[in-house]
């Protein structure tokens, strides 16, 4: 097999770096691996995109780097670093504080993330508990800012509303609003516009943009729409089936795209049609049960490009330009020998 | 850890101390008749327990043999019983047996059953095992054996009853905050807010219990009438607060035995009885629609 290049740039310039995480995950029918050797950074300042299907190991990555997995959950190998720190070893403590601190997340949907029977203003007074000389009205008015900050108009006014009574739109502001009040140097959001419609998808994407610019932090962001990712990200990350197939910077992977997975991915973005057609294209064949995992590339089942070596063994990773990654065994002997 | 504990009881108690909250309340209870007059009810009973030395017309054990089964009148509101004595006198003073019974062994069976419950609910998987083996031992006591036994061992008293009572409510209340805080900690806010940073007691304290105690209190505040029920139960058996004490569940009895001859005595005995169950009722309604926000009318 060809030596593994390690993906991207190891330096302190990374805000995130997982290197070969694995997660299992005990269910009655025996263990899943969820993730396989998942190898992602995200350099400070940047915003990475995650893209992948539904049960490809999107959100489980992000909740393992919160270290909030379900209890049936556990890494079974690899590291996870924060800001230079290992958190895997990292007291559950020093978890807590690094926390919606330095690291916090966004999830999917603003109809359950928020507390329903807790005001908008008591909930982001509540996140601020680690000031405590800070007094209770300048924590509102620091609440009331980051409303402000985030298209909420009236803010102050809006603090004493309980979440039921904002639109899906207003809800993931002030979710975002709630993670960024402590202005993280990490920020996650886990699908933050699926729920919502076309033009506050777009709101939220330009949001995002311009609170990395104000905050200067950096922004994992999983989505499975490869239009938003090519509209906000800076690099992006293929995962498939819980491995990380293809990664590199955001033109390469949109303009030459090395694995077949990404390759079909793109193709399948009605964005980029260009004939009118009756059915929209997609990958033939499924996702592999995790329970069974492929012995070859997990890809090959579905992969119009497959030959046999691709069914026996495991492809390594390939570089196929500056920090452009692919783990496929047709790069082999290709741009990088 | 303690420190983080007691800031977050701070935090809970301080916002049911503002006055947002006590506001809140009575707004909600004046757009609320059935809250009121549930108010009005319980108030009404807290009145006569806490007044009664002083409100009642008669002395309620003073026995007067000539007076006996006589009917309602201006002399005796609700008439006398087999003794002649004034049951107007014994009903308000079953009001403060009523409420010492009722109100305050379910105020401690709730607090006990809050606290084991969300230790089960939120903490690790071996307390929650230890905790519901006792719950279900207790909870497979029929009620009445166990009253009958612990009133046989401890002889019958007010404060027997009471542990009666707080042993037979706790394991239920604990076991249903434990349910719902099973269901609520897995849901997506309790993971948004744990990803924000929150430690596991304000988790707790501040996000899960406010979601879970609805329907809780309501349940404990319609237990309150039988508690007062069984205390009646208790006492026809015997086993109850002993005589002369003037119980609803006394009056209720030494009523039952001349139920064709003076039926007066059974209805104002049972009258108190079911003004406080709706009293409670309502007043338990009233504060679940108040935490819960969502039924909140928008004002």
């Amino acid at each position: 097999m060809a030596a593994a290049v390690q993906p991207v740039l190891e330096t302190t310039a990374n805000v995130l770096e997982v290197r070969d995480l694995s997660v299992q995950f005990r269910t009655p029918k025996g263990p899943v691996m969820a993730l396989r050797k998942v190898s992602v950074a995200v350099p400070r300042g940047s915003i990475v995109g995650l893209v992948g299907e539904s049960g490809s190991g999107k959100s489980t990555l992000a909740l393992a780097v919160m270290r909030l997995m379900p209890a049936n959950a556990t890494i079974t190998e690899g590291s996870l670093r924060f800001a230079g720190r290992e958190l895997l070893t990292l007291p559950a403590l020093e978890m807590q504080r690094l926390r919606g601190d330095r690291l916090s997340m966004v999830f999917q949907d603003p109809m359950t993330s928020l507390n329903p029977v807790r005001s908008v203003g008591m909930q982001m007074v509540d996140i601020q508990y680690r000031d405590r000389q800070m007094s209770q009205a300048d924590k509102r008015r620091r609440a009331a800012d980051m409303l402000r900050r985030v298209g909420i108009p009236d803010s102050e006014h809006q603090l004493d509303r309980h979440p039921h009574q904002f639109s899906g739109g207003m809800r993931q502001r002030i979710a975002i609003a709630m993670g960024i009040l402590e202005k993280p140097e990490l920020l996650i959001a886990d699908e933050p516009t699926t729920a919502l419609d076309v033009t506050l998808e777009a709101q939220i994407v330009q949001l995002l943009r311009d609170l990395r610019r104000e905050l200067n932090g950096s922004i994992l962001f999983i989505s499975h729409n490869l239009g938003i990712i090519a509209e906000l990200c800076d690099y992006v990350v293929v995962l498939y089936a819980g491995e990380v197939v293809e990664q590199g910077p955001i033109e390469d992977i949109f303009h030459s795209p090395r694995h077949p997975y990404t390759r079909a991915l793109l193709e399948c973005d009605p964005a980029r049609i260009e004939e009118v057609c009756r059915e929209l294209p997609t990958i033939s064949g499924d996702v592999p049960n995790l329970l069974r995992i492929p012995s070859g590339c997990v890809f090959a089942p579905r992969c119009p490009q497959a030959v046999d070596v691709c069914r026996q063994e495991r492809p390594a990773d390939h570089e196929a330009g500056a920090g452009h990654i692919a783990r496929c065994h047709l790069l082999r002997g290709g741009a990088n020998g | 850890m303690s420190a983080q504990t007691s800031e977050a009881i701070v935090a809970i108690t301080a916002e049911a101390a503002t006055p947002g909250f006590a506001a809140g309340l009575l707004r909600r209870l004046r757009s609320d008749p059935l809250g009121l007059l549930g108010l009005s009810l319980v108030l009404l009973v807290v009145f006569c327990a806490l007044t009664a030395p002083w409100i009642e017309p008669y002395n309620p054990f003073k026995i007067r043999v000539l007076e006996r089964f006589s009917p309602p009148s201006l002399v005796h509101v609700f008439g006398t019983d087999n003794l002649g004595r004034d049951v107007f006198s014994r009903v308000i003073a079953g009001s403060q047996i009523a409420l010492g019974v009722g109100v305050s062994s379910i105020a401690i069976a709730l607090v006990l059953g809050l606290i084991l419950g969300l230790c089960a609910g939120y903490g690790p998987r071996w307390l929650d095992n230890f905790l519901l083996l006792i719950f279900d031992s207790l909870y497979s006591f029929p009620t009445v054996m166990l009253g009958l036994t612990v009133v046989t061992l401890f002889g019958p008293s007010l404060e027997t009853l009471m542990s009666v009572v707080i042993t037979i409510q706790t394991p239920g209340y604990a076991r249903l905050i434990r349910t719902a805080t099973l269901a609520t900690k897995h849901s997506e806010y309790i993971l948004a807010i744990r990803s924000l940073g929150s430690s596991p007691w304000r988790v707790l304290l501040i996000h899960i219990l406010p979601n879970i105690i609805g329907p809780i209190l309501i349940i404990a505040s319609m237990d309150i009438p039988s508690v007062i029920t069984l205390e009646a139960g208790l006492t026809y058996l015997g086993m109850g607060i002993p005589p002369p004490a003037a119980s609803w569940g006394r009056i209720l009895q030494d009523g039952f035995d001349s139920i064709r001859d003076a039926p007066w005595i059974v209805i104002a005995g049972g009258i108190p009885l079911i003004l406080t169950t709706l009293g409670f009722t309502f007043l338990g309604e009233a504060l679940r629609d108040l935490l819960d926000p969502k039924l909140r009318r928008v004002v």
